[in-house]
């Protein structure tokens, strides 16, 4: 087998989820567990708009509401359905079809960055405020109870679709860790497509890609379809550890995951899953120490990467990397 | 009769309200193409400049309409000076930048204020229309937002200042080889349209009271608002306004504020599907 840049990435990969999956959880505490379930169901959402902006160029400052909506899907599903294999399902259903309607309406109005910024942020928050106000009884679907502020804590969890048992967390864990790289696969598949290929020559060049005869706005519409649906994932594992709450929502919960992105690198898949975790890390440890407002911290990194590292440690790294290696070729050739 | 009088004032005061909230926003639209996302923040740091200059001694009108804006203009100027100024023509990293600002501010003020309520009450009392009581200080936020408004039709008409801000605003590079400096020019943009947000704060503070996170309560709104105007910055805050903000307030009235808010949503998004650049983008094209 040739030794290519992208064959050494999905190895790693792979080894790497593969530690994921067998070695670590047997080396680490209960508590890290739980709290990795929760990190690696972020870390999908980090995935969900890496794929969308880094490679689809679409702008998107909502992927927050896509994930609330997994959550509040699965939330909804579970407390209704016999088994919570199909409130799964229905978290990713639904934030796909909402991404749909309100792709439709972008995409198909031709508008761009900016605009296209503007509105997925103002979706989230106007979501936000909806499901805040669904306190109180009166705002129920069958036997799910919205329960406004205080989110939906008590929502059974994922059972084994075969013999109807509730997953432990360590179960859980392992579901969350396949879906992460279940999703990794699946976005590199895509991208190697020839819709995918179309998709990163219309993020190129719109109007050349237009040119040659391709329509833009259902390839746009498509990949952001698909970006929801993984995000819809993120909020279904992210129910599962944590509960679901309006937060899911938040302004500031739609910030942390460009953040992520940005900090991670922008056009690389492995970059921002790791600015996620690293970022929450820092976070956690933050917010624990109370000296400082996390705030505070995630505004500086962001404002201080835009204006010094515009495209994220991984492809800096990247960059070190390969001119070591033309350093040490150059070394070795006179 | 008397219910009709009402709700034709409490449609004013939403128009106007989003307005003077989309003001400053607006003119940072119209001249730079960015949204600046750290909006809610120059709002809350308006809030919190009257509360504390009024808890001062200073009378409240004072505070509102000159310590507030004054305040909220000098920290724009000097985040225009340090972070905004760097990233010129690439708008996305302005947006993300401003963010950054934004989520800084937020952490800032409740390490420094705390995160309680700060309130002071509002002034002037109420009249009453038949059975109905109004207050008079939201017909004064009407009348202020309409000063502005002419103020600043006035000013962009009728200036030299207001020649060079529509000469940059149609091509900045053609204003540029005539000798004005864009950047002087943004930097002066930056600063108006933060001490227009100082503005709004401070006459909200009263009716909303202030807290570090108060901004979010606005910026959704305002946001829509301002990129379903246009270019345009008066005619498209005026006419995207008086749409979004009559949609809202009829939908409130006959549901719940929430609703109210998701309708000025809907309609917004419908709107861009058929004029995408904003209703100046097909209408009014030429005007301010």
């Amino acid at each position: 087998m040739r030794l290519t840049r992208s064959s050494v990435e999905l190895t790693a990969v792979a080894l790497i989820g593969l530690f994921a999956l067998f070695v670590f959880p047997r080396n680490v505490e209960f508590y890290t567990i739980i709290s990795s379930t929760i990190y690696i169901s972020l870390a999908i959402l980090a995935l969900s708009l890496a794929l969308i902006w880094g490679y689809g160029g679409i702008l998107c400052f909502g992927q927050a509401a896509f994930f609330g909506l997994g959550g509040y899907a699965y939330a909804v599903g579970a407390w209704n359905f016999d088994a919570t294999i199909y409130a799964a399902l229905l978290a990713v259903v639904i934030p796909t079809v909402f991404a749909a309607a309100l792709g439709y309406f972008m995409f198909y109005g031709r508008l761009n960055d900016v605009y296209l910024g503007v509105i997925t942020l103002t979706v989230t928050l106007i979501l936000f405020k909806l499901v805040n106000s669904t306190g109180g009884d009166a705002y129920a679907i069958g036997k799910a109870r919205l329960g406004g502020f205080n989110g939906m804590p008590g929502t059974p969890f994922l059972e084994n679709p075969l013999n109807g048992k509730v997953l432990s967390p360590e179960a859980l864990y392992g579901v969350a860790v396949v879906c992460l790289f279940t999703c990794y696969f699946l976005c590199k598949a895509v991208l190697a497509s020839r819709f995918g290929r179309i998709v990163v020559a219309i993020r190129e060049n719109e109007t050349r890609a237009e040119l040659l005869g391709y329509d833009a706005r259902p390839y746009k519409l498509a990949f952001f379809c698909i970006g929801a649906g993984i995000a819809g994932i993120s909020g279904m594992i992210f129910a599962n550890s944590v509960f679901v709450a309006p937060t899911m929502f938040d302004m500031a919960s739609t910030a942390r995951i460009l953040i992520w992105v940005i900090v991670g690198g922008l056009a690389t898949l492995v970059g921002p899953v790791i600015g996620c975790i690293a970022l929450l890390m820092i976070t956690t440890s933050l917010g624990r120490s109370g000296w400082i407002d996390p705030n505070v911290a995630l505004g500086a990194i962001l404002i201080v990467f835009v204006l010094l590292v515009p495209r994220g440690l991984l492809p800096l790294l990247n960059d070190g990397l390969n001119r070591a290696l033309a350093w040490l070729k150059q070394e070795r050739a006179p | 009769m008397d219910y009709v009088i009402v709700l034709i004032l409490q449609i004013l005061f939403s128009v106007s309200s989003l307005a003077l909230v989309c003001a400053g926003l607006a003119v940072i639209f119209g001249m730079m193409r960015v949204i600046n996302l750290a909006h809610g923040e120059f709002i809350m740091l308006g809030g919190f400049t009257t509360v504390f200059a009024t808890q001062a001694g200073i009378p409240i009108v004072v505070s509102m309409l000159v310590v507030a804006p004054a305040i909220v203009a000098v920290i724009g100027f000097v985040i225009e000076r340090l972070v905004v100024r760097h990233l010129y023509g690439r708008m996305i990293d302005t947006m993300l930048a401003t963010w950054g600002l934004s989520l800084l501010l937020i952490g800032a003020a409740t390490m420094l204020f705390g995160n309680s309520v700060a309130g002071i009450s509002a002034p002037f009392g109420s009249f009453t229309v038949g059975q109905y009581r109004v207050s008079v200080y939201e017909m004064f936020i009407v009348a202020v937002t309409l000063v502005l408004l002419i103020g600043c039709y006035l000013l962009l008409r009728f200036t030299r200042l207001g020649l060079i801000a529509r000469g940059t605003m149609q091509n900045s590079e053609m204003a540029a080889s005539l000798g004005i400096s864009p950047s002087k020019v943004y930097s002066v943009t930056f600063t108006a349209g933060a001490a227009l947000s100082g503005l709004a704060g401070a006459l909200l503070a009263p009716l909303s009271g202030v807290v570090p996170t108060m901004g979010k309560a606005y910026v959704a709104k305002a946001f829509i608002t301002v990129i379903s105007g246009g270019e345009a910055i008066l005619t498209g805050l005026v006419s995207a306004s008086g749409l979004l903000g009559s949609v809202g307030t009829l939908t409130t009235f006959a549901t719940t504020p929430v609703v109210g808010d998701a309708a000025l949503l809907f309609a917004a998004i419908i709107l861009l599907r058929f004029l995408p650049n904003g209703i100046t983008g097909r209408f009014f094209r030429r005007s301010i």
